[in-house]
């Protein structure tokens, strides 16, 4: 805006000025207004990593460990299970994981660090539901002549195979999320946290 | 009939379109107009002037604050894992684990004080100037009224921290219905909810204080200004401005409030802000006075502190409460304890009745008056002081003898008032 | 009229004589030195957080003090499994009270609820841990100069030693303990910081924000009062 004759270019200056700082502190003190939604320490603390020992988990087997309110599924793949995610590739929606669902560490065709170990969150990702495991294989698991093991969402009816990868043509437009998650040595798991924030 | 759009005409912009479109709806323009625009104030506001306005921001401030806090506070009196009542623990929350979380806390609880400070300050304006006098009666009615709501206020919403001081002086001030005969006793387990105070009454407490009352001082202060706005304001010369007009119908010593009193408020504001940041940033206990020590004890309905005291803005009513020590007529000490107290806060509203001056500001009266508002404000800070102090015999006979001057400066005022020698008011404003 | 004020004026003086006073020994200022808040938090953890919770405390906190987390894990953390947790105790506070008569008090902000007019929390804190003496009269066997008749033994009677109350009122070392009196006040001079600082752990945070925040106020004050001062030259 131009100062013309009508106005007081002085006057209309300070205004800018003094509304500009005020503009200023008016933000600043709606800062502490605004942090107090975000996490507070007791959330940050009930979702900080979990650790997990997976001596136990025989092959075949498959548990659920809690981390951020979450249910993260830890299954123990055996040699024919893995054998059944490498069969089915072709009928998933992304099978070379290479939408951004999963740590850099977990994008290969097993989706884990160790193929025999699966870590990931148990919701589906269409709406939220958890998906049950469904590991028998074939038509005794009553959906599919060939099905070679995953996990159905009661929902919707998206499925799952055994790497958490979700078959084409379902509600659920992604794979399953890998949490970030590492290794202590061989029978510890962290869930939540990894090397690189480590 | 012409509509409202032909009122506002737009000047054409985009904006002005907009807001003529509004003003045909809503009356925007004229309301800013009549409250702010062309709301003539007198030029001669003072020092004393500053507080309405800081009233209102500490208001929104409490409102706001109170917002924030309310999403993290638990009402709740059950003691938690580690023996330490949820509500207390809430507040402690509050002060680590929200993210600052304590500066919100603070200015709560800063604000509280300060609100009574900017109030009190308020209404001894009003006094020095005789802002109550005719026609603005019933400005200060809603005033008081005010005042009462924010005593309301303040006692709710100091039982919710749920430490020492708030559990014992709720049950102190809850007890003092008790002192009204037949019904007392049933009447303050009625109002606790239990037959100490207990969860219910936190939980009751909370919600006054949260939506009631505030509902209520809302509506008081849209009230309170209605009505000034309505009558035009007083100034420290207590002359009426809207006897001399211009040939526009615009008192000779009137100025708009916007822009020239909002400029004037904002430097208020920030003078204010300063010292309130101080208070929340370098001493948010006050020492002790904004935030009562004890009350970083979790309550103990089982263990008095051995000295209790309200917190400062109540002192005054506190000591007038405990300065009848004497049963008079069929009635107890006690009752008349309370009876004087909820007085000594009434009386307030008689004021523009009691003033039989004939002039309204300090500046043009006598010697009587000046000495008489003088002695009543040293007896309150004299209360004041007592109030948060344990009593002795001798501090009893103190408070008690400002207790009947307190009350003799209002009800020998029509008398005192007359007598006075005044000057006479000038014609237009001055100032000084 | 004047003889009226001058008697109210004087009054107050007369009427207002102090109540007890209570003699407190001034508490060493460490709040911003870590080393003796580190030792501090060490004896905390170890003499005190057995009967003592400081449950609003979150151990993770303590990297306000320059510990960092896996300090905290492998040195404090006795009574949690993860950092980020409040500092509990395994006690229950209703079967201590059977036990001890009163439960102990949680401790996290001890430090502000003992503040008074006689001196801050930490004064008093400072001179309650130093000032158990031997009574034979109390169950404990202890009793203290500021907290009469107080439940609590005298945990740290090996590091001190024993005290009593001579007849001119003054506490004697009778038998001394592990530390000298000088080792073990300061000692206690580290342990109250502690206890000062965890009663509002953003104590100096509020501070150096209040410098800021003052600052910002005192740029808008220029403007505010400049803007002011050319709309008022208006008005005469």
């Amino acid at each position: 805006m131009s100062c013309d004759e009508k106005v007081d270019c002085g006057r209309r200056r300070l205004i800018v000025a003094t509304a500009t700082v005020g503009g200023v502190a008016g933000v600043a003190a709606a800062v502490p207004f605004l942090a107090s939604f975000a996490p507070s320490e007791r959330a940050k603390s009930a979702g900080a990593p979990v650790e997990v020992d997976i001596s136990k988990l025989a092959p075949g087997q498959m548990m659920t460990v809690e981390w951020r309110g979450k249910p993260v599924w830890i299954i123990h793949r055996t040699k024919e299970m893995l054998d059944g995610i490498a069969k089915v590739s072709d009928k998933m929606a992304d099978p070379k994981s290479e939408r951004n669902m999963q740590p850099d560490y977990a994008k290969n065709e097993f989706r884990s660090i160790k193929p025999e170990y699966l870590v990931a969150v148990g919701i589906c990702t269409h709406l939220g539901c958890s998906p049950t495991d469904k590991f028998k294989t074939g038509a005794e698991s009553g959906i599919d002549p060939e099905w070679t093991g995953g996990f159905l969402c009661p929902c919707h009816g998206s499925t799952f195979d055994l790497a958490g990868r979700v078959y084409k043509s379902k509600p659920a437009p992604d794979n399953l999320e890998v949490p970030p998650h590492m290794y202590v040595g061989d029978a510890k798991l962290i869930i939540g946290e990894d090397k690189k924030g480590a | 009939m012409a509509s409202n759009a032909d009122k506002f005409k737009s000047d054409g912009s985009m904006l002005g379109g907009l807001l003529e479109w509004v003003d045909a709806r809503f009356p925007a323009t004229a309301l800013w107009n009549e409250h702010l625009a062309k709301y003539y104030a007198p030029k001669n506001f003072n020092f004393w002037y500053f507080f309405g306005s800081l009233a209102l921001l500490v208001l929104v401030n409490q409102i706001v604050t109170g917002i924030f806090l309310t999403m993290h506070f638990k009402p709740d009196a059950s003691l938690n894992a580690s023996g330490v009542p949820v509500a207390f623990a809430s507040v402690e929350y509050i002060m680590r684990d929200v993210p600052l979380g304590w500066i919100i806390r603070y200015m709560h609880s800063t604000g509280a004080s300060a609100f009574f400070i900017v109030v009190y300050l308020h209404m001894f304006r009003g006094m020095l100037y005789g802002s109550y006098r005719k026609p603005r009666e019933l400005i200060w009615i809603f005033g008081v009224l005010i005042f009462l709501c924010l005593m309301a206020e303040a006692f709710f919403g100091y039982l919710l921290p749920w430490g020492q001081m708030s559990y014992w002086g709720a049950q102190v001030i809850v007890n003092l219905f008790s002192a009204i005969p037949l019904i007392g006793p049933d009447l303050s387990v009625f109002i606790r909810g239990d037959f100490v105070v207990g969860d219910a009454t936190l939980n009751r407490f909370f919600s006054f204080h949260v939506i009631a009352v505030p509902f209520a001082l809302a509506g008081l202060v849209a009230a309170h200004i209605i009505a000034l706005h309505e009558v035009g304001s007083n100034n420290p010369d207590g002359v009426e401005i809207k006897k001399k007009k211009d040939a526009n119908g615009i008192p000779l010593d009137g100025i708009p409030f916007h822009p020239y009193y909002t400029v004037k408020d904002i430097v208020g504001v920030v003078v204010f802000l300063m010292f309130f940041a101080v208070i929340v940033f370098f001493m948010p206990e006050g020492g002790g006075y904004f935030l009562e020590f004890n009350n970083f004890f979790p309550a103990d309905p089982l263990k008095t502190p051995p000295h209790i005291a309200p917190v400062w803005y109540f002192t005054p009513y506190y000591s007038i409460l405990r300065a009848n020590t004497v049963n008079f007529f069929w009635l107890d000490a006690k009752l008349w304890g309370v009876i004087f107290m909820g007085l000594g806060v009434m009386v307030f509203f008689l004021l523009p009745w009691l003033d039989r001056s004939p002039v309204k500001s300090i500046r043009y009266r006598g010697p009587i008056y000046k000495s008489a508002l003088a002695i009543f404000v040293v007896c309150f800070f004299i209360l004041g002081y007592l109030g948060m102090l344990a009593p002795t015999p001798g501090r009893t006979l103190v408070s008690q003898i400002c207790t009947i001057i307190y009350f003799a400066f209002f009800f020998l005022m029509p008398i005192y008032t007359k007598l006075d020698k005044c000057q006479p008011e000038p014609d237009r404003v001055t100032f000084k | 009229m004047k003889k009226l004020l001058l008697v109210l004026l004087s009054a107050p003086l007369l009427a207002f004589a102090s109540d007890v006073e209570l003699h407190l020994d001034k508490a060493p200022d460490h709040s911003r030195d870590f080393a003796a808040l580190q030792h501090g938090a060490k004896v905390f953890v170890n003499y005190c957080l057995n009967c003592h919770s400081a449950s609003y405390m979150r151990y993770n906190r303590l990297t306000d003090i320059g510990l960092t987390d896996k300090q905290i894990k492998d040195n404090l953390l006795f009574t949690a499994d993860k950092v980020g947790e409040p500092m509990t105790i395994a006690m229950k506070s209703a079967d201590s009270k059977v036990w001890f008569g009163a439960a102990p008090p949680d401790l996290t902000v001890i430090a502000r609820a003992r503040s008074s007019e006689f001196g801050s929390g930490s004064d008093w804190l400072y001179t309650y841990l130093r000032g158990f003496y031997r009574d034979s009269e109390r169950p404990t066997g202890w009793n203290n100069v500021v907290f009469e008749n107080v439940g609590m033994p005298h945990v740290l009677w090996e590091l001190q030693g024993d005290q009593v109350m001579g007849a001119d009122h003054k506490l004697k070392l009778e038998e001394p303990g592990k530390l000298s009196p000088q080792e073990y006040d300061a000692m206690v001079g580290n342990l109250v910081a502690f206890l000062a600082y965890m009663g509002e752990p953003m104590a100096e945070f509020r501070k150096s924000l209040g410098v800021v925040v003052l600052i910002a106020l005192a740029v808008l004050f220029v403007f505010a009062y400049a803007l002011k001062r050319e709309y008022w030259k208006d008005i005469h």
